[in-house]
């Protein structure tokens, strides 16, 4: 039998490896990566990198390193953009003012933090933690320039003993949607008073047969509702009716892009979404597969309730596999970042890759045979090298350190969501540790 | 001599066939934080009624009543006759406990044939996957008899009986549902009571209430717990609730 300690501290070591996430202003005014614990802002109206003040320096010296820990999520809120969340591994919910770029909240978590949601208001911000409670922030408790540090959330409802991996409020704020690791997504009514907790569960979205990793809405001006798109480990993504659960259809996206393998080894060779993007209207759902270098895209029929594969944007020369994918709802880019904390055996403490893609926006789907969407060169996107430089930290990165950091994700993304199945043998060594026996008859 | 009846079944008795609790030992507490292996329906509607109700041939007859921590089974075994017509589960964590029930009910309903048909058990852990199996309001009645108590503060987030659990249970439970729960330990007791008091979608029943349902008398009287609780003079604690309307938003 092979020694298991050696393994057990492998998979600790690389369950902290944190994937690169980017989020972009709705109205393209910046754009944001995270890179383990590094935020990195670029103001896209100005044409110059961001330096984020922290209510904690004094001196009034910026300092990036406003995290301690890997960054878990980020978010820029409401239809305006003028707030800004991002938590992670520190057990740290910091909110932003879009404006200044000051940190003027910062809410402690009991546990890690996995996602943010911001209701479009603005009025309140929502994480969740590793252990499954979501919980809520009232922004108007929130006095302004000099950042508390005091602010507490509130619970409002668990996924018993799961990690939520998405958080979204629907496009009309009654509902609140958390996916977590056990394949299932809940959406309960976000009430009038939320601080008294959310209780009312509307329907639970059962389908998918592995975890849940992101979520996106669409909506249209006659289905001002919307429907829900969701991404998942089992190499789906799927739509649904959230109101009552009901499944409308799937995409078996692993498959489209040609990655199923079938040597009989569950779920090793299923390549898992790690993000989706969506256009308000649905025309256009982005997708981002892991063993993708590029983008899948799909199609979002709201009146027909389906979704189709429009075509696979695949990107030959680099290994470039996003981790995160973002966009702005006004402008036709794509912003993609593939990236992660730290890569062992290489100098880089964090890499990051930046690429965007134009064309995202509302189409015709009747014409997608001539649809134009299509990977920019770095000197033609926006805010070009300055923008790479501040938000990869450097213009330019090996083929090879690439492909090291796209495995890296895809091993931690799946030991951290994906339930170990350990041989009996090995579980009986697990229970080595236990101090509950009163006789050690063993 | 005797021997060439010992080729029977030794877990099951040879008087009335019905499996003996000795061949079935295990502890009273199960940790509901680990991740057990077994399989778990996708959707409610991959739940396989024909092998739990070999007998019911009406396919859109739906499980009604949930016995959640069903333990050897006396509950469901007393309700099978008082509800003849609905069908019933029990869940229950640990494994070999939920085989004992298993060769429980087929020893019933060889011996008592037409009976016991509405009645089974199934392996799971129900602070996870009640979703799973019930659709939303389904269940007309939810039973929690004297549940693990978790003494230390630092484990009653293991209790079945939570204020975010019980979200999910006034998912599964149909408005008008009842929830009963009995224990025999006091603060487990004020906790559930508390729990449901401030819950919005739940409302106590009034004491005429109680006095008219049936079920009521078995919470403590149906279950080995209960009649251990009986037999050693011990209080009951118990809170019977039903799911409400929520607040129109």
């Amino acid at each position: 039998m092979e020694d298991p300690n050696i393994d057990d501290g492998d998979q600790n070591r690389e369950t902290e490896i944190a994937p690169a996430l980017i989020a972009v202003h709705p109205a393209h005014q910046s754009v944001a990566v995270a890179v383990g614990s590094d935020l990195r802002v670029f103001n896209l109206q100005e044409g110059c990198a961001v330096t984020l003040g922290d209510g904690d320096d004094l001196d009034g010296k910026s300092s990036t390193n406003v995290h301690k820990d890997s960054i878990r999520a980020i978010r820029y809120g409401a239809n305006n953009g003028t707030l800004f969340v991002s938590a992670g591994d520190d057990k740290l919910v910091k909110i932003w003012a879009t404006t200044t770029w000051r940190c003027i909240s910062t809410v402690v978590s009991e546990k890690k933090v996995s996602a943010v949601a911001i209701r479009s208001d603005g009025l309140f911000v929502c994480f969740a933690d590793k252990f499954g409670v979501v919980y809520v922030v009232d922004t108007q408790g929130i006095s302004g320039e000099q950042g508390s540090t005091n602010e507490k959330g509130i619970p409002i409802l668990s996924h018993y003993c799961s990690i939520i991996t998405s958080l979204e409020f629907s496009p009309d704020s009654r509902f609140i949607i958390s996916a977590d690791r056990d394949f299932k997504i809940r959406v309960s009514v976000f009430p009038k008073n939320p601080l008294d907790g959310a209780h009312e569960i509307q329907s639970f979205c059962l389908g998918h047969t592995e975890f849940v990793s992101c979520l996106a809405f669409v909506f249209g001006q006659d289905y001002p509702q919307g429907l829900l798109i969701s991404g998942s480990g089992d190499s789906t993504v799927r739509l649904w009716d959230f109101t009552c659960g009901a499944l409308l259809d799937t995409c078996a996206v692993g498959t489209e892009a040609g990655y199923l393998e079938t040597d009989g080894k569950e779920g090793e060779c299923r390549p898992a979404v790690t993000d989706l993007c969506a256009t308000k209207d649905g025309s256009l759902v982005a997708v981002a597969l892991q063993s993708l270098p590029g983008i899948m895209l799909l199609s979002c029929d709201i009146s027909a309730r389906t979704l189709s594969v429009l075509k696979v944007v695949s990107i030959s020369e680099d290994p470039f596999i996003p981790t995160s994918l973002g966009s702005g709802s006004l402008k036709q880019f794509l912003w993609m970042v593939m990236g992660v904390s730290s890569l062992q055996g290489s100098d880089l403490a964090s890499l990051a890759r930046v690429r965007v893609l134009s064309g995202f926006s509302k189409s015709n789907i009747a014409t997608l045979e001539e649809h134009k969407a299509s990977l920019l060169d770095d000197k033609d996107i926006p805010g070009r090298e300055l923008v790479l430089q501040k938000l990869q930290g450097t213009l330019s990165i090996e083929k090879e350190v690439l492909s090291s950091a796209a495995e890296a994700v895809k091993t931690a993304m799946r030991n951290l969501l994906i339930k170990k199945h350990y041989p009996v043998e090995k579980r009986e060594y697990r229970k080595r540790g236990r101090n509950d026996r009163k006789n050690k008859q063993r | 001599m005797m021997e060439h009846e010992s080729n029977v079944n030794p877990t099951l008795s040879k008087s009335t066939g019905l499996p003996r609790k000795r061949f079935y030992r295990a502890r009273a507490h199960s940790n509901p934080l680990s991740d057990s292996h077994f399989p778990v329906p996708v959707a409610p509607s991959q739940f396989d009624y024909s092998s739990h109700y070999p007998q019911i041939s009406n396919d859109s007859k739906k499980i009604e009543f949930a016995d959640i921590g069903c333990g050897f089974g006396g509950l469901l075994i007393s309700l099978s006759t008082l509800f003849p017509a609905t069908l019933m589960i029990g869940m229950e964590l640990r494994d070999k406990v939920t085989e004992y029930v298993k060769e429980r009910i087929l020893a019933l309903r060889t011996g008592n044939p037409g009976q016991y048909q509405n009645i089974s058990v199934v392996r799971t852990n129900s602070m996870k996957y009640i979703p799973n199996y019930f659709e939303k309001g389904q269940l007309k009645k939810m039973f929690f008899l004297f549940p693990d108590p978790h003494f230390k503060e630092k484990n009653h987030r293991r209790r079945v009986i939570s204020p975010y659990l019980l979200d999910e249970y006034a998912y599964a439970l149909a408005v008008g549902g009842i929830i009963y729960t009995i224990t025999d330990v006091e603060e487990l007791g004020e906790w559930m009571k508390s729990c449901l008091e401030r819950h919005p979608l739940f409302e106590p029943l009034t004491v005429q209430e109680l006095e008219d349902d049936p079920v009521v008398k078995l919470l403590s009287t149906a279950t080995e717990e209960g009649q251990k609780v009986a037999r050693n003079g011990g209080q009951t604690y118990q809170a019977v609730y039903r799911r409400r309307t929520g607040p129109i938003e």
